[in-house]
């Protein structure tokens, strides 16, 4: 099976503090370190895990600039067959459609059975996978969590849904799915890994590459634009109770009991 | 402007909650916005009913394709119906994110996911409040919508409008929704396993989060529970460490409780742990980290680190 | 000389002349022998190098200490002395088995020197050994089979009990005792009967009451025993010998190489592959142990070596809080792999291609649940060596990428942040932040420089709790006017459990850097309150300034008179000191500390049973903090038992992750306000004038 993986460089949420920077206009980046987006690494891991199962190749691409170069290479590190780099300045503040352009030019150019994306990234928007399907006009499913191939036509997919229940579907290939984090246990990529594969090249395509026009992308493609990042003003929020802790203890059993929570 | 429906959401019958915070959300978007309910599935004549008197009307789709909800055949159920320019609110929920984004792009119009809030119309531009980062930020987005948009609404962000004046007139607008093929085909669902416990049935819940820090901690907060009657549930960080069962995960992707108190420990408090929280229980929150978003949802707040507060609180309850 | 009973040599039976079964029998003993020995030597041929043929100095004082003088043996009292009777007495009956041998051929052949007067000496030696023997083999069999200790059970998970095969080479040994007594009884009694000069049996060993029991027997009787019992020692001799390669007594042969060829140092971890520079290891195809011909020709003899005696596992504190994990059966699973995968048996059977030994010999958990404390290694009398397995078998994991997700997190954190935590490396030096001026505490650099740097390390700069052991550091350098910085933002983790976890290269690349950092300081010497750190500064930094722990730092000032203590320091409590593995059994370093806290007045301390190199490991530390282990309860738990046993109410660690583990082991044993843990840097900086 020919797959492809969506994989986006964001900044590690959890290393980092994330803050409004000084005008407002975006983060502060100064200290921030980078890695791939959490839920394209399970997605990364499921493409490799079907392709040892039943064949074929696995190739990564990444829409950013040239310093997503090392998130395509360390997901080739943890096993992808191959990466592709689509970096363009006309592809800078696309939307997310603007970015599903410019990789349905990618898959466009290749002959895959099988699209993964993360199920979202950091803007939380979750909505490239499935732009991209209605693109390709291929079926689609979100919020992934197992696979099973049942023939090269057919995969049985499970898809998260409230409650912890999970939704079963059967879906015909070629496909695109967003997955969901939790469907696997990714491996472990170590500095050794990724410097054997530092060496592999990684073509990179822009707009002509793609048959890209720069109205579709970008900038002047966009119709949803971020105006400013802020810190929203807080309300009044809880009661903090103050005091010692026995203080405190004895404040929160009054109230406790006032409201049933002691049986 | 153009006109506004939203997308109706249920189960077993029942709409969700999201149907009458769209109404909400609806108003905001604009002020003398009278909404169109789209309710699409099978056997839903009461269900239209119901939603009708929340909204001046509400367009019934009835076909039997859609049994069990089908993001893949209500997008084209809808792009048939709806027309070009329309304005959809739909809940970011797991079907909102199935359905948005393709339905988007087969209407040629504007996608905005997640959306908390509206800050009016320029024009065909209209300015949608989201958050980024995990809701570490938040930001003001312009979208135009001279094409049509269509938005999806976080579940929580807007009050349900519990009015019910409306005596809308439901439309049946089954004959024309074209293709109900698909080739993503439904087959069951699996429920989640149940567990010893059943966490939406308890009235006190002892909740705890990444602030646990290990899994032999929970024995602290277990203790508690036991102290006060309650039972122990957590966020998502705990179930996906594997240290408590799926079933005892409070939050939009788990289970959805209504107690009377809850105890969050040691919880950040995520919209998405917050979304699984209903009834406005008496919530307070214990954590060393006095700017976490919990704090702004809790009635009462404790500044301190669970691993020497819980205990000393038990002891002072068993000591009554 | 004409002896009463006809010699082995002369006899026959049957019509024949058994002389041919005292060629027979040692020539197809040898034979067989030699052929299971080139078996058992093939898989160390195609074994990965090692670096043992060197220091021969000290590994011949190290032979004379731990295998002459089984000095480790006497740690388990009854069993070790139990051991020494059996060690000693077959290193005294070699002599004589070898003459056996040769008697059954050559009637009148006497051991080179032991013609005279030696001779004498030597047979009377020779009779108390034997009769040692037999005691101590009595013993052990009444110890195995019916007392059963503990630590020889072998729990579910690993196979069948031992017992059989330990009681049966007892009984072997014992047989080889008793046939050689009654076969020298047997011609003293016919000498005697006749009158004639019979060898001088020692008094009240086992030949002198065989002698007194057979004092009436016809000569008849004493013939047919004689050869008899020649004959069965002689089978029971290389039967036994063929045996030994065989299982746990292969010990008998190999403890004298694998002691000899037994780690020297301490603290350090063997490179990737012996004889591999760094600069080379991007060219190598696998790191780490994958299969059981990666494993080092030592560490196979290893498995040969292992006598199955469950001390390393007695004495393992993951074993004790049930683990996964017991080094013993690390050791016979690997000695059983080999066995199987180089039979013996049927001869010339081709040998298997080699499966990987992850999920097959070994579990990922039984190798993750490791703490490298390096109790199984100080335990073991036969030097065999784990905590270099587990590092190669974790190497081989990362390689592959089977690391749990639990510590996937912290090592990609270390990798960008140089912390495990994943915070921010400018906040690195935040902890100075809340000194006082006078104790500020400097930033070396460009701007700054200073003659001592105080490697502060990830858990004390960023931990909460544990900033107080920097304060206080920083408080005692201070008071005892020394010139010193830190590294503040540039000091990246020091990769100690990097490097013990498996992931070399993101070690050397944090060694690398912090080694840039600390030349470019341009401190001449190095101090740090982390045991961790110091093992890995000293034992696995190369070229760096002399590297001290704060332990030894504050003992010297005392001892100069720098650092003074003022008043009384006595509040009625009992303390006790808690030896960090990485101070204690790695580097050695037990007394300075004890020396520093006895140095405080009115401080009464007392030392656990298990205190020094038999100190109970914390829990672990570094990395160790954040796997998920499969365990009953946690390590620090029995410590502060222990603690409590030993009449304490304080414990002083000289070591933050000791710190870490015995604090929350108090809360969670609902021990908090009876038991309290203390670093020592604090006390002392509760207590400096």
């Amino acid at each position: 099976m020919e797959i492809l993986v969506c994989v986006k460089r964001v900044p590690d949420t959890a290393e980092n503090e994330i803050e409004v920077n000084s005008d407002g206009t975006g983060i502060e980046t100064d200290d921030l370190v980078y890695s791939v987006n959490e839920w394209d690494n399970y997605a990364v891991e499921e493409a490799i895990q079907i392709r040892d199962d039943v064949g074929g190749s696995v190739t990564v691409v990444s829409v950013g600039d040239e310093e997503s170069e090392e998130v395509v290479r360390r997901e080739m590190a943890m096993g992808a067959d191959s990466g592709l780099l689509l970096s363009d300045d006309a592809f800078e503040s696309s939307d997310g459609k603007g970015v599903a352009t410019i990789l349905k030019g990618a898959v466009d150019k290749g002959n895959y059975d099988l699209i993964l994306t993360g199920a979202q990234a950091d803007d939380g928007a979750a909505q490239v996978g499935g732009m991209l399907a209605a693109m390709l006009d291929l079926p689609y499913a979100s919020l992934v969590n197992s696979i099973e191939v049942l023939d090269d036509k057919k995969l049985k997919i499970g898809r998260e849904v409230e409650g912890g229940n999970q939704e079963m579907s059967e879906i015909e290939l070629p496909c695109v799915l967003s997955i969901q984090t939790g469907i696997n246990e990714p491996r472990y990529v170590g500095i050794r890994g990724i410097r054997k594969v530092a060496a592999i090249d990684i073509p990179e395509y822009g707009t002509g590459d793609l048959g890209l026009s720069a109205e579709s992308v970008g900038e002047s493609g966009a119709k949803v634009k971020r105006l400013d990042y802020f810190v929203p003003e807080l309300g009044e929020g809880a009661e903090m109770l103050e005091g010692s802790t026995e203080e405190i203890v004895e404040k929160l059993i009054e109230l406790l009991k006032a409201k049933g929570g002691i049986k | 402007m153009a006109n506004i429906f939203t997308y109706i959401t249920f189960k077993d019958g029942v709409p969700d909650d999201s149907a009458l915070e769209l109404v909400t959300a609806a108003k905001q978007l604009s002020a003398d916005a009278s909404p169109t309910a789209v309710v699409v599935g099978s056997g839903i004549d009461a269900l239209c009913n119901d939603v009708a008197a929340s909204y001046a009307e509400v367009w019934k789709v009835e076909t039997e394709a859609l049994s069990h909800a089908n993001a893949e055949i209500t997008r084209n159920v809808l792009k048939h119906i709806l027309p070009q320019g329309s304005i959809l609110l739909v809940p970011h929920d797991t079907f909102g994110m199935d359905l948005s984004p393709g339905l988007s792009i087969k209407m040629d119009a504007v996608f905005v996911a997640d959306t908390i809030g509206f800050e009016g119309t320029d024009g065909s531009t209209l300015t949608c409040i989201r958050q980024e980062y995990g809701g570490a930020v938040s930001t003001h987005v312009a979208c135009d919508i001279a094409n049509g948009a269509i938005i999806n609404i976080r579940p929580g962000a807007f009050q349900p409008d519990e009015t019910k004046a409306a005596s809308g007139q439901v439309v049946d607008k089954s004959g024309d929704i074209g293709d109900v093929s698909t080739k993503r085909v439904y087959l069951e669902t699996v429920a989640a396993e149940v567990g010893d416990v059943d966490i939406t049935k308890e009235d006190v819940l002892v909740s705890i989060g990444r602030g646990i820090e290990d899994e032999d901690n929970i024995e602290i907060a277990e203790d508690l529970a036991k102290a006060m009657g309650a039972v122990v549930s957590c966020s998502r960080p705990i179930v996906d460490a594997k240290w408590l069962e799926k079933s005892r995960q409070v939050g939009t992707s788990g289970q959805t409780v209504k107690p009377k108190v809850y105890m969050a420990c040691g919880i950040s408090g995520s919209f998405q742990h917050l979304g699984g929280i209903k009834g406005n229980p008496f919530i307070v929150a214990i954590n060393k980290n006095p700017k976490a978003p919990i704090f702004q949802v809790a009635d009462v707040g404790i500044e301190a680190d669970i691993m020497d507060f819980l205990p000393e609180l038990t002891d002072a309850i068993n000591e009554l | 000389m004409e002896t009463v009973l006809i010699p082995p040599a002369n006899a026959y039976v049957l019509g024949i002349p058994t002389i041919i079964f005292s060629f027979l029998i040692p020539v197809a003993g040898v034979v067989i022998f030699s052929y299971i020995m080139a078996m058992r030597a093939a898989p160390l041929l195609k074994a990965a190098p090692d670096n043992r043929w060197n220091r021969f100095g000290e590994r011949i004082g190290q032979l004379i200490k731990i295998w002459l003088f089984q000095y480790r043996q006497p740690r388990y009292l009854l069993a070790g002395v139990l051991h020494i009777m059996i060690f000693a007495g077959f290193l005294i009956l070699s002599i004589r088995s070898t003459s056996l041998v040769i008697l059954g051929i050559a009637e009148n052949f006497v051991f080179p020197g032991l013609g005279g007067p030696l001779g004498i000496v030597y047979n009377l030696f020779k009779d108390y050994a034997a009769s040692m023997v037999l005691v101590a083999c009595v013993i052990a069999m009444i110890r195995r089979g019916i007392v059963k200790p503990k630590r020889y059970a072998v729990p579910e998970r690993y196979g069948k009990d031992h017992t059989s095969e330990a009681v049966f080479v007892l009984c072997l040994i014992s047989t080889l005792m008793i046939s050689e007594s009654l076969f020298e009884a047997s011609a003293a009694v016919a000498q005697s009967q006749k009158g004639l000069h019979a060898e001088f049996i020692a008094p009240l060993s086992l030949a002198w009451f065989f002698k007194i029991g057979m004092g009436d027997a016809s000569v008849k009787t004493l013939q047919v025993v004689h050869l008899a019992m020649y004959y069965l020692h002689d089978i029971t001799f290389f039967f036994f010998l063929c045996f030994l390669p065989l299982g746990k007594h292969f010990h008998v042969i190999t403890s004298i190489f694998n002691v000899f060829f037994m780690r020297i140092d301490r603290g350090n971890v063997k490179p990737v592959r012996h004889g591999i520079s760094d600069e080379q290891l991007d060219d190598l195809a696998s790191f780490g142990v994958k299969k059981l011909e990666d494993f080092t020709w030592k560490h196979m003899l290893d498995f040969y070596s292992c006598a199955d005696c469950g001390r390393c596992s007695d004495q393992c504190p993951a074993n004790a809080v049930k683990r996964p994990l017991s080094p013993r059966f690390i050791s016979i699973k690997g000695r059983d792999a080999i066995f199987k995968n180089y039979p013996i048996y049927p001869v010339g059977t081709a040998f298997p291609e080699s499966e990987p030994l992850m999920g097959t010999v070994y579990e990922e958990d039984e190798i993750w649940s490791c703490t490298t404390c390096g109790a199984c290694e100080q335990e073991c009398p036969l030097g065999i060596e784990y905590i270099d397995k587990i590092v190669d078998l974790r190497r081989g994991m990362v390689d592959e990428g089977t690391v749990p997700q639990s510590l996937q997190k912290p090592l990609r954190a270390l990798e960008k942040r140089g912390n495990p935590w994943g915070k921010m490396e400018k906040k690195r030096a935040d902890w100075t932040k809340d000194l006082a001026e006078e104790s500020a505490v400097k930033i070396l650099g460009k701007k700054e420089t200073a003659s001592t740097l105080y490697f502060v390390d990830s858990i004390t700069s960023y931990d909460d709790r544990m900033q107080d052991i920097g304060r206080a550091s920083a408080k005692i350098l201070h008071a005892a006017g020394e010139d010193f910085g830190i590294l503040g933002k540039a000091e990246k983790d020091s990769g100690h459990e990097v490097r013990r976890f498996g992931e070399e290269m993101l070690f050397q690349d944090l060694r690398d850097r912090n080694t840039d950092a600390i030349l470019g300081s341009g401190a001449e010497r190095i101090v740090t309150a982390d045991p961790h750190a110091f093992n890995a500064l000293k034992n696995d930094y190369k070229d760096l300034p002399p590297v001290e722990h704060i332990s030894q730092y504050i003992l010297r000032q005392i001892q100069s008179g720098k650092l003074e203590f003022s008043g009384n320091g006595s509040n009625g409590k009992v303390y006790t000191y808690h030896d960090p593995c990485y101070l204690g059994r790695h580097n050695s370093i037990y007394d300075a500390p004890r020396d520093v806290l006895d140095a405080i007045p009115g401080i009464k301390r007392v030392d656990m049973l298990k205190c020094r190199d038999r100190s109970f490991c914390c829990g672990g530390g570094g990395l160790m903090l954040f796997y998920e282990p499969e365990e009953e309860q946690r390590m620090g738990v029995l410590r502060v038992e222990m603690a409590a046993e030993a009449g304490a109410d304080v414990v002083v660690t000289a070591c933050p992750f000791c710190l870490v583990n015995i604090e929350d082991a108090i809360k969670v044993a609902g021990m908090e306000g009876k038991m309290e843990a203390i670093d020592l840097a604090e006390m002392v900086a509760q207590h400096i004038k």
